[in-house]
């Protein structure tokens, strides 16, 4: 969170003195001593999000780890405590890179690598060019807004499963378009197996993932104040200057957060590949939520598969910190 | 609230001078290309829905040979789909509502209070969005069937353990945007309800929420859209009777005939309610990142 206010909106500090004055209104009610009931109070009020955040991320993170350590297989899932113990084996066959499951899980890191770095790119540069054209009223913008949200307002499967449908060799629309009426392709392309699924999965993915950047950097540029628009424009900045002077450095806080969250969305996207291609994902779409879900529910080896996941964490967690150092670095305070 | 609407239409008009045609040129021309690639995947869909089973069969063709609307009547027997809506509703609906509820309180507490472990509970909270999926679904899948085992309670394969399951996807990004949103309602207003004898929790219903609908509103809308759209956890966490529509709109395509012209209906008519809501809300959701999450 950050200092950052619109011109207009001047949140006062919320942790200010002004509790001292409503803990003195409070008295009158006996029902705990007072002290105590402020004290307690935002913690009851956060019990509810603690608990579940306990009960569904953290504790199962936590077992996930222990897992990663135990011999799990289809033979100890009704009681997994009684699994035994395996120290490092699961990592040890899961970098084992010269063994196929290794080699397996190091080709699905880099292809998850190269797709994520492509999609997010994308998405961001056609969100940040969609919001930066649009910063400004012109007829039709409020349909346009409306239209260019759909994709991320449809539900993931039922825009996937059109892509799929449109995917198809013999009557999709793309081979259909690019072979039929360009002429660039004999039109016989499979693009949900073999190598072009990777394309097809990018395809999908920016189309998919492109309107939630839109949709930030649209919130972003609401809070540039207008003034700085004004003494540029009498200084005598064109149109161009102005957003390479003022736009784009003023969306630098919140690219920073847009770009790490669209990062990890993508890095860690189930969904587009598995209803694209269903359960066995083409070897050149093999992102690395599915094949951790494959080598877990496919062999019911969940040994494994916890130790690959933890291993995916610890590389999240690695670059979510650079990145954090890297991009924080020599800003202001006052921005950062 | 008004501040932040304000605050949209002043940046509307940015600069006083008219755009140079360069400008203006170039945004058209970006703007249609993106329009076209966003709106192909919806004509097909649409259009794919009201062909006959040749037209979606045979080589594809922009233009339908007939207009039929017998995949939608056909889709109802093909797979279970009104079954499966039934469980999409409730799963999400109740999800969003508690998902909704939980993250009103703890906004409240963290914009309102000053407390010990504040600063930990945003940070734990919001970093467990970057959590893999995959790592805790293995644990959860083995949580809820050993609660199972142990207690009785059916979680795995229910939609309570779903809906549990959703509700806390939402939440993260909920508690935040509140928080921003709350922080923008005056203080000044609730320490006046206090004063006047209201408990803190009647503030927080008589001034806070009313004041902040509209963040309400566009949370409300993210964690529908969030558990209606949810596949991994829902391929494996739901049986035949308790099976939502992410899973249940494969069954049309892994039957041996693919009735592509039912698939693309179904998808319409499952998109159908949350599109429409998230179009007609999408103004609160953009003024709510306004206001909270984008800071």
């Amino acid at each position: 969170m950050t200092a950052t206010t619109t011109a207009d909106r001047q949140a006062p500090p919320h942790d200010g003195g002004g509790r001292a004055d409503s803990g003195q209104a409070r008295p009158k009610r006996p029902r705990l001593p007072g002290r105590l009931r402020r004290i307690s109070l935002p913690y009851l009020l956060l019990l509810p999000a603690l608990l579940l955040e306990l009960l569904v991320h953290l504790v199962p993170m936590v077992i996930g780890i222990v897992m990663s350590f135990k011999e799990l297989t289809q033979f100890f899932i009704r009681d997994w405590g009684t699994a035994p113990w395996s120290g490092l084996d699961n990592y040890r066959v899961s970098i084992d890179f010269d063994a196929p499951i290794g080699q397996a899980l190091l080709h699905s890191f880099f292809v998850t690598c190269a797709f994520t770095v492509l999609s997010v790119g994308l998405c961001w540069l056609i969100g940040t060019v969609a919001a930066v054209y649009m910063q400004e009223n012109f007829k039709g913008r409020g349909l346009l807004r409306a239209v260019f949200l759909t994709p991320y307002a449809l539900p993931v499967y039922a825009a996937v499963i059109t892509w799929a449908f449109m995917f198809q060799r013999d009557n999709g629309l793309v081979n259909h378009v690019l072979g039929d009426q360009l002429g660039l392709t004999d039109g016989q392309t499979f693009w949900l197996i073999g190598d072009n699924s990777f394309v097809a999965l990018l395809t999908v993915s920016v189309w998919k993932g492109w309107p939630f950047a839109f949709l930030i950097i649209m919130a972003g540029l609401q809070n540039i104040p207008r003034e700085l628009y004004e003494a540029a424009a009498i200084d005598g900045a064109g149109i161009w200057q102005q957003i390479r002077r003022i736009t784009l450095p003023s969306l630098r806080p919140v690219n920073q957060v847009l770009v790490l969250v669209l990062f990890l969305w993508t890095f860690n996207d189930f969904n587009t590949p598995y209803v694209l291609f269903g359960k066995s994902a083409p070897e050149a779409a093999d992102l690395i939520s599915i094949h951790i879900y494959q080598s877990s529910f496919v062999t019911w080896n969940f040994g494994t598969g916890s130790a690959m996941s933890v291993l995916l964490l610890l590389f999240l967690l690695l670059v979510t910190a650079v990145y954090l150092v890297l991009t924080s670095r020599g800003r202001k305070p006052a921005d950062g | 609230m008004a501040s932040t609407v304000q605050a949209a239409k002043a940046a509307d008009h940015r600069s006083p001078t008219a755009p140079p045609p360069s400008f203006v040129w170039s945004r058209r021309i970006f703007l249609t290309l993106l329009t076209v690639f966003v709106l192909v995947p919806v004509y097909v869909m649409v259009s794919s829905s009201l062909k006959p089973l040749q037209d979606v069969s045979g080589a594809f063709h922009w233009l339908p040979s007939g207009l039929t609307i017998r995949p939608y009547i056909d889709i109802w027997s093909t797979v279970p789909l009104a079954r499966y809506f039934v469980n999409s509703l409730i799963v999400a609906g109740v999800a969003t509502v508690c998902s909704v509820a939980v993250a009103v309180f703890a906004a409240y507490a963290v914009s309102r209070y000053r407390f010990r472990g504040k600063r930990v509970f945003t940070v734990t909270v919001l970093s467990t969005q970057m959590f893999p999926g995959i790592l805790f679904l293995l644990p959860l899948f083995l949580i809820y069937v050993n609660i199972g085992n142990a207690t009785g309670i059916a979680l795995f394969g229910s939609r309570g353990g779903l809906i549990l399951t959703y509700l806390t996807f939402s939440l993260p990004f909920s508690i935040w945007m509140l928080i921003g949103y709350f922080d923008s309602v005056p203080q000044s207003l609730d320490e006046a309800a206090l004063v006047d004898g209201c408990g803190p929790l009647g503030a927080l219903f008589r001034i806070i929420v009313p004041a902040a609908i509209p963040g309400i509103v566009a949370v409300a809308v993210y964690a529908f859209m969030t558990a209606w759209g949810e596949v991994l956890f829902a391929s494996v966490m739901t049986n035949d009777t308790t099976r939502t529509l992410a899973v249940g709109l494969q069954g049309y395509a892994t039957q041996n005939d693919v009735y592509w012209n039912q698939v693309m209906a179904a998808s319409l008519v499952v998109s159908v309610p949350v599109v429409a809501g998230f179009l007609l809300l999408q103004r609160y959701l953009v003024a709510g990142l306004t206001a909270g999450a984008v800071k």
